[in-house]
Formats: C-alpha cells, structure tokens, sequence
C-alpha cells in the first residue's frame, strides 16, 4: 500500500493539478505515433476483437448477463479502494455488501442476489485514473496504448499503479502466486470485459466510423468527454457542457 | 371607455394565443422521436426513408447554429464569403450523416422523462433509448434551443454524457489542425464526405 501511495504522490508532482482539467484544446502530443498505434489497434480489431465480440453477441441472452454479471462483481475489488481514495465511504461499504453477496450467495456474481436483498445497484466503476482526476490531476497528454485503446498520461499512471498492487484481482492472479487462482485468470476476464464492451458497442462504433471524416479524432473526443464525466461521477450535462461555447450563435 | 375596454380584451387574446402557441421542449422532443419512428418502421425504400428524415431535420435540428458551433474558434476568423460555403456545406453533410446514422435503426423506443429548464435559451429534454436484446437501455439528453418559444430546435444529442456537437466540432479541428489550419481542407473533406 505504501508502494502505490508513494507513486500516486510522485504522480501528483509530475502533472499539475488542474493543469488541464478545464482546458478547451485537446493535448496530443504525440499524435502522429497516437495515430500509428490507433491504426494498429483497428486492424487488431477488425481481424480479431470484432469477429469474436459478433459471436459472442450471438450467445443466449442470459449467458451474457451472467458474464456481464461476474465482470461487474470482480471489477468491485478495484473499485472499492478507489471508492475509499475518494473519500465516498457509502458507495465502499454498498460496493463491499454487494461483492460479498454476489460473489458467495450469487455464486461468483453470476446472479445479482444483492440487488434482490435490496441493496440497490448504482454501481459505477472506479479506477485510479478518476481517482488522481478527482483529487484535481490533470489529465495530461493523451496517448494511445496498444490493445489497450485510448488513454492520457493520468489513466495510464492509473493502469500502472493498478499493476504495482493497486489491484486486488491482480495481486490474487498474477502478482501473487496463490494455490487457487492462474495468472490466465486475471487476463481471460480482462478480455472477457472488453469482448463485452465491444459486443454492446458494435453498431455504434460501426455508424461512428462510417459517418466519420476523422475516426480517430472522433474517438479521441468521445474518450474524453467519457473520462470527464466518470471523474464527475455525473450524467448530467450542465455540469460537463461549457454553455459559453452556444453563447454567441443565435441562428432563428 | 368602452373601446378601451375592448382593446385590452384584444390584447389579452393575443398574448393568451401567444403564450398558447409555445411548444413545450419535452413535447416537442417526443413528438419529433415520434415522427422519426414512424418513418423508420415504414416499409419504404432506404432512400425514402432518408429524404423523409433529411425532411424532419431541416424542420427540428438547428442546422445553421450546430454548423457555427462545430467551427469553434475558426468561425471568427473566416471571412463571410468563407461562412456562406462552409454552411451550405455543413448543412448537406450534417443531413447525410444525420439520416444515415437514423436509418441503420428500425423503430427505435425513445420515452422522455423529464426537462430542465436552464435559462430562456435552453432546456434540456431527458429521454431512455429502450434496451434491446443487443444493446443496453441508453440515456440520452436533448439540448433543446428556446429563443423562440414557438419554434424549438435541436442543437445537440448527449448520449450517456457524450457530446454529438462537442465531438464533430473536436473532429472539424483536428481536420484544421492537421491541415496547417487550412479550412479549405475541412471544406474538401465535407464534399468528399457529401459527395461519396
């Protein structure tokens, strides 16, 4: 714990706080390799995530929800610290409630028994990269990561600090050599929870590109503007619109 | 005193049909979804189905104003000859874009829920896109433009907190950027876009 504490602190000192959080300018400052990566990253998908996200869409409707069900539970363990780091005590303890319920009464979080007990889903993932925007980090540069997709200096901080023990699911699978889990455990529902994001995602992505001039400035956008409002912990858009930007167009 | 009587009786009427005629955001919102769905589970051709779409949009969307805001810095600095263009060119693009990304949907369910009035300009309209067995259930917001009471258009679509006008206008600059802040290259990459 104190190896992860030490390199958000070391974090805190390399970006500014604030530095960016409200600039209007997007920062990619490495666009051309960004772009190379992305280029990367889309035959990859195109040659292997898409295939497999098409026939997993094609499962029967409660084999995904149950898979949906167990990503979801296992992804508790990283948000519940995240939840304590940002100082929300009753999303921890609703989140701890519910990862114990689900995962022993609901048989590995296949089945949501915590809701039916009453303890209300409104579950929304933490990672320590909206932990490090909550504490007021900027979220420097944007990068693109191979496989992983689009990112900025701040998430990726966040993957890393993740994988240098900030991640529970991590530790027990990979880090750790425990008698009753595999380092393949840890990166099969790693993949399991992006063949499901993309199986919900595959009209969209596919009208987004088709009706694109530049795809990847497209992406760059939506990532965040999704980054922002999850820092927010927020859907409503006064709080992530700037009304300034609409002030002076008046057309009727 | 009597025809004074009268013409503020006069008055009174036509202020009361005033504010009657105004439409309300959540209203007009749901009607629009509605007029969209109906074109969209018609058993006509693609193309039909398009024009009937490109039809609504001119009469709903705010076009112009979407078209202005999408330049962001870029609409002070080009000239008015610039501005003409690049409006007539926008529009073609934004029906094209608009009605092709429709028309992929059959039916889609919109039920709006509620409204937020924020100031006399804008309301903001909220509304479920209902699940289906591919997708999960959506939330989407309409910033709704209200100067004129009578006439509310669309300006943008937030989907799960994600901006369509702030996207296309992250995309228009990146098109200027990487152009040496040329706008005639946005303008190209709108024709071939338009004309494709």
């Amino acid at each position: 714990m104190k190896k992860i504490l030490g390199f958000i602190f070391l974090t805190l000192l390399i970006l500014n706080y604030n530095s960016s959080s409200n600039a209007k300018e997007v920062k990619d400052c490495f666009e051309g390799l960004n772009r190379a990566t992305f280029a990367f990253n889309q035959t990859l998908d195109k040659v292997v995530f898409e295939p497999v996200a098409k026939g997993y869409r094609k499962l029967p409707v409660p084999i995904r929800t149950g898979t949906s069900n167990v990503i979801s539970n296992l992804s508790n363990l990283l948000t519940i610290p995240n939840n304590i780091l940002q100082g929300d005590l009753r999303s921890a303890g609703l989140n701890t409630a519910r990862l114990t319920v689900n995962t022993t009464i609901g048989i590995f979080g296949i089945f949501d028994v915590a809701q039916q007990m009453g303890l209300v889903k409104d579950y929304r993932k933490e990672d320590y990269g909206q932990t490090l925007g909550k504490w007021g980090v900027g979220e420097g540069c944007y990068l693109v990561l191979p496989i992983l997709g689009p990112s900025t200096v701040r998430d990726t901080i966040g993957i890393l600090t993740s994988i240098l023990g900030g991640d529970p699911w991590y530790n027990l699978t990979v880090k750790n050599d425990t008698q009753y889990f595999k380092d393949s455990d840890y990166y099969i529902s790693k993949g399991t929870d992006g063949i499901n994001f993309r199986s919900k995602n595959i009209d969209a992505f596919d009208n987004l590109e088709k009706n694109s001039m530049d795809f990847y400035a497209s992406v760059r956008s939506l990532y965040l503007q999704d980054r922002k409002q999850k820092i927010l912990n927020s859907n409503k858009i006064i709080e992530t619109q700037d009304d300034s930007d609409w002030d002076d167009i008046q057309s009727n | 005193m009597i025809n004074k009587k009268i013409s503020f009786i006069l008055i009174c009427c036509l202020f009361a049909a005033k504010i009657s005629q105004a439409i309300e955001p959540d209203v007009f919102v749901q009607s629009t979804v509605n007029r969209a769905s109906q074109t969209l589970s018609k058993e006509i051709s693609k193309e039909k189905k398009m024009f009937e779409l490109q039809e609504l949009a001119k009469e709903t969307v705010d076009i112009k104003g979407i078209g202005l805001y999408t330049l962001g810095k870029f609409r002070k600095e080009i000239s008015d000859e610039q501005k003409i263009k690049y409006s007539k060119l926008f529009e073609n693009y934004f029906l094209k874009s608009f009605s092709s990304r429709l028309s992929e949907y059959s039916n889609p369910k919109i039920n709006v829920i509620s409204k937020e009035k924020k100031n006399d300009k804008y309301t903001i309209v909220s509304s479920i896109l209902v699940a289906t067995k591919d997708r999960p259930e959506i939330k989407i917001d309409w910033r709704i433009y209200t100067l004129d009471p009578q006439k509310p258009l669309i300006r943008d679509l937030v989907i799960e907190g994600l901006s369509l006008a702030r996207t296309q206008k992250e995309e228009f600059a990146s098109i200027i950027k990487s152009n040496d802040n040329g706008i005639d290259a946005l303008f190209e990459s709108l024709e071939k876009f338009v004309n494709e």
